[in-house]
């Protein structure tokens, strides 16, 4: 009797123990260093749910690439919606602070990023919520750099960092 | 010999992977100490005090009008400002000073917050660059620890005039 009472306590102990270790270092893991995310809407198309509704495409989300704020225009970026911090949403940097951009649809013909801001727009235009609608986007609130897509396999590939050259800046800020 | 110390080293490192992965979730999803530096918030928090800031009002979406929080610069992602909500999405703010004759009122746009420190003398806020977007909040000063003769909640905004009348 004494014996069973005994290895239930130890295994509870070390379930408690395992679990201290394990929930903390999967939540770092995620929020830090890399996560995965299904994509929805037609907003990047043709580079991200060329199938539209029918196939979603999972892709790698990498933290740790863009923990000092370092991103490169032509990146696919995901970042928290200036509209509503409740959503995450998925675009390509066209330009950094410094450059000036010649915009589609927005109310002003050209804009000057300003310091800490990024200027975002997704590959479908016309269907994308992007920097043409909200403006140029703090850097704070950049989430992740999308890096691969993983799923479905037929679609496996990396994600490459091609500025649209007629999205080009018209005036870059020289490092 | 050797095995003993590359033992040892790694218990260590699992060690410290182990309690930064803990402090990361408790800074992260719970709260933390906080240092505050600058003028922008006197008399409420003075500079160099310690305060005690809570991040979970940020995750359920619960800021309101008068709270301080603690959040990104816009201007520079590396450095934090810490300002309290004058107002939320949709409020009318006056951004013009109120001795001024002519008085202009801007709305704060859905998804941003409007922020002015205490000391409006000397604060650089939203008078200056503009709502931000709540996403930049990182969390909610409620409680100062340093200095003790300051010890406890924090006070209501000295400036109650700037809140809209709703």
């Amino acid at each position: 009797m004494a014996q069973s009472q005994g290895w239930v306590k130890r295994y509870i102990k070390a379930f408690c123990k395992g679990f201290f270790v394990a929930v903390p270092v999967a939540v770092t893991f995620l929020d830090r260093v890399a996560c995965v995310a299904r994509v929805e809407g037609a907003s990047m198309q043709p580079s991200l749910n060329p199938g539209g509704s029918q196939s979603s495409d999972v892709v790698l989300l990498n933290h740790w690439k863009v923990r000092n704020f370092e991103v490169h225009r032509g990146d696919i970026v995901s970042l928290v919606s200036p509209k509503n911090p409740e959503q995450k949403i998925i675009k390509r940097v066209i330009a950094l602070e410094g450059d000036i951009v010649r915009t589609i649809g927005h109310k002003k013909r050209y804009v000057k990023v300003p310091r800490g801001h990024i200027w975002v727009e997704g590959d479908h235009h016309g269907h994308s919520f992007d920097s043409n609608s909200f403006g140029p986007v703090s850097l704070g609130l950049l989430h992740a750099h999308a890096t691969h897509i993983l799923w479905p396999p037929e679609r496996w590939q990396k994600l490459e960092s091609v500025l649209p050259p007629e999205r080009s800046p018209v005036q870059r800020e020289e490092e | 010999m050797l095995r003993g110390v590359l033992g040892k080293t790694f218990r260590l490192v699992g060690y410290t992977i182990q309690y930064g992965c803990i402090a990361h979730c408790a800074f992260e999803y719970v709260g933390g100490v906080v240092m505050c530096s600058g003028p922008s918030m006197e008399p409420t928090i003075q500079n160099s005090d310690i305060v005690f800031a809570e991040n979970l009002s940020r995750h359920f979406y619960g800021i309101q009008r008068g709270d301080i929080v603690i959040a990104k610069s816009p201007s520079d992602p590396k450095s934090n400002i810490c300002k309290r909500v004058i107002g939320l999405e949709g409020d009318k703010i006056l951004t013009t000073s109120p001795s001024d004759f002519f008085k202009s009122h801007s709305y704060v746009p859905m998804g941003h917050v409007w922020l002015e420190g205490d000391n409006l003398q000397n604060s650089t806020d939203s008078r200056y660059y503009g709502p931000i977007p709540y996403g930049l909040i990182r969390g909610r000063i409620f409680f100062k620890i340093w200095p003790l003769s300051d010890f406890g909640f924090l006070r209501a905004s000295p400036n109650g005039h700037r809140f809209s009348d709703d």
